[in-house]
């Protein structure tokens, strides 16, 4: 993937700088938290709940007298993980499907954009609530939910790329220097939808991110005691009218990376594909 | 447009064939015994037999997909395993909870994407086109619950406005009303930031058309020209993602009556998990999928019905 900066374009665009930092931010977070929090983050405190900003906590504490700070840390980085697995395992579906549908054409093509159709009937959470009703609620289930839902996004996505190479004079010549179809794939197809896939993975990795914050609001995604924003913003809602400010928090966090990967998304898209920049 | 819709129709068939055949897998052929997720691991052997002959698990699967499909299209579900009365009368008692909802959400999304997107090509570069764009990139990345609680926190818990949530019934409609104000307000919010953009962008193109200048030097008004001749040609785009907006407007509601409280098919969904009553979750996520499908389904049709080019297409 290269990033074509239009020549004598120095700066970088704006909504990549913002979009960058808020991913940082975020991802440094959820990395800092495997190896030091502030508190640990499910130590309690009776004593010492809802206490306010102080320099000993940041944020304050909540009903159990949990560092807030700590909490959020810890919820940042089961976040990024499920959005990771979950975007990587639905991207290599998607794109396994939309590849080999563009590589092989002809009946599969049809049954594999089919199947991939498929996912679009079933919203992540309904997905979700089927799984857990059968399986019982647990954050793997949730995972697979929102990997599932990502398979006809990164199928069309790579089956529209690849068709495009396919047509490539430098594929043409490829098969007529004797390449089979998988090596074509491997060699030329992959390598050159790389670019649309990655930026089509940083857009997902925002509504993976919303779609686990729903679902553990719901208590479909993490389970106590794993610390999830959604399951913060669940609990802070029965104490709404004790403690406000801890319904604040985790929802900016969650606003935070949804917003800071769908803004590096867009940027990224710009950048590598300036032909499908949203005209403004 | 005979073949068209014929081939869209088969298609939608062949898809809702492929759904119902996810949801009773995932609640029949998945590891696990649903008699012992529904009566829980220290039920007796014979209660747990006596459940699976009345859910007719000891038939084989293909036999008991085939009397549920053919059950469901007589509108019969069976029977819920927590409440003790049928699956259909628990749905036909909770759906007009739900219809409320998401119709009212639905309205006030459109209406609110309409005049914002509307409001923005309008002022195309200016200050006010800034705005919704910003507003719209915060409301794209807010979570539907979490907009929901600040409104609570702020109408219910503070001003005491509107209650925080629960329904009154619909006996006294004006106080059914308020009840229905912030759920409907926290789905449309959210939803309508995606549709803004989209109205937005589409108004932009038509806006650049010759008719529309022509429009404007035949001296009709500027707000006449964007409304009345510049929309109705910027509907295309608009329409589809609409259809998919509805999907997301129907989940949204199953989600929002469970931060509010509402009696409605998406609560009932939640306590029947929580019940683990097998027959209704099965019933009601396959009732949401049809929604989901059907939705989309109209829209292709109508897209051929507004742009009649696209239906050779298809």
């Amino acid at each position: 993937m290269t990033l074509a900066l239009a020549p004598g374009r120095r700066r970088l665009p704006v909504n990549f700088r913002i979009g960058a930092a808020l991913v940082a931010l975020v991802v440094g977070a959820a990395l800092l938290s495997l190896v030091w929090t502030p508190h640990p983050p499910a130590a309690m405190n009776i004593p010492g709940k809802f206490a306010p900003a102080s320099p000993e906590h940041w944020l304050g504490t909540d009903q159990l007298g949990r560092d807030l700070v700590s909490q959020l840390m810890a919820a940042a980085a089961n976040s990024m993980a499920v959005a990771l697995v979950a975007v990587l395992i639905g991207g290599s579906l998607g794109v396994l499907l939309g590849v080999s549908a563009a590589a092989l054409g002809g009946w599969w093509e049809d049954v594999a954009m089919r199947l991939a159709d498929l996912g679009f009937a079933f919203p992540a959470l309904l997905f979700a609530i089927l799984l857990a009703a059968a399986l019982g609620p647990s954050l793997t289930n949730a995972v697979l939910a929102i990997a599932f839902i990502n398979i006809p996004v990164f199928a069309r996505v790579s089956r529209a790329a690849a068709h495009q190479v396919w047509t490539q004079d430098y594929v043409m010549a490829a098969r007529a220097a004797g390449l089979g179809r998988f090596a074509i794939t491997r060699d030329h197809v992959l390598p050159n939808i790389a670019a649309p896939v990655i930026v089509q993975a940083t857009i997902e990795f925002a509504v993976a991110i919303l779609a686990e914050a729903a679902l553990s609001y719901l208590g479909l995604g993490a389970q106590p005691p794993a610390q999830s924003w959604g399951r913060m913003l669940a609990e802070a809602q029965t104490l709404i009218y004790l403690a406000p400010q801890l319904a604040i928090w985790p929802g900016l966090c969650i606003m935070a990376a949804v917003i800071g990967f769908g803004l590096l998304g867009d940027a990224l898209r710009d950048m590598t594909d300036p032909r499908l920049s949203r005209k403004r | 447009m005979g073949p068209f819709f014929l081939r869209r129709a088969a298609g939608l068939l062949a898809t809702l064939f492929a759904v119902s055949l996810v949801v009773f897998g995932a609640m029949n052929i998945l590891p696990g015994d649903p008699a012992l997720t529904i009566l829980g691991l220290d039920a007796p052997e014979e209660a747990l037999e006596a459940l699976r002959l009345e859910l007719g698990l000891n038939e084989p699967a293909p036999q008991r997909y085939v009397a549920w499909v053919w059950g469901a299209l007589q509108g019969d579900f069976g029977m819920s395993q927590s409440f003790g009365v049928p699956v259909s009368g628990l749905i036909a008692e909770r759906l007009p909870m739900t219809v409320a909802l998401a119709l009212s959400a639905m309205g006030a999304t459109l209406i609110l994407a309409l005049v914002m997107g509307v409001f923005a090509a309008a002022n195309h570069r200016g200050p006010g086109d800034w705005g919704v764009m910003f507003l719209s990139q915060i409301g794209v990345a807010t979570p539907a619950f979490w907009l929901s609680i600040l409104l609570v926190l702020l109408f219910a818990v503070t001003l005491r406005w509107l209650p925080p949530g629960g329904f009154p019934g619909w006996e006294d409609p004006l106080a059914a009303a308020r009840a229905l104000v912030l759920p409907t307000a926290a789905l449309a919010l959210v939803q309508s930031a995606v549709l803004a953009r989209v109205v937005r962008s589409s108004m932009l193109e038509a806006m650049r058309l010759d008719y529309a200048r022509t429009a404007r030097a035949a001296g009709f008004s500027r707000r006449r020209v964007l409304w009345r001749h510049v929309l109705p040609n910027a509907l295309v785009p608009i329409v589809t993602i609409v259809g998919m907006q509805f999907a997301g407007v129907v989940t949204g509601a199953i989600v929002i009556e469970n931060v509010f409280y509402l009696p409605g098919l998406g609560r009932l969904i939640f306590q029947s998990i929580a019940n683990r009553d097998l027959p209704t979750v099965q019933a009601l996520v396959m009732l949401f999928a049809v929604i989901v499908v059907m939705a989309n389904f109209l829209v292709d049709v109508a897209y051929a019905l507004i742009d009649p080019r696209l239906r050779g297409r298809m």
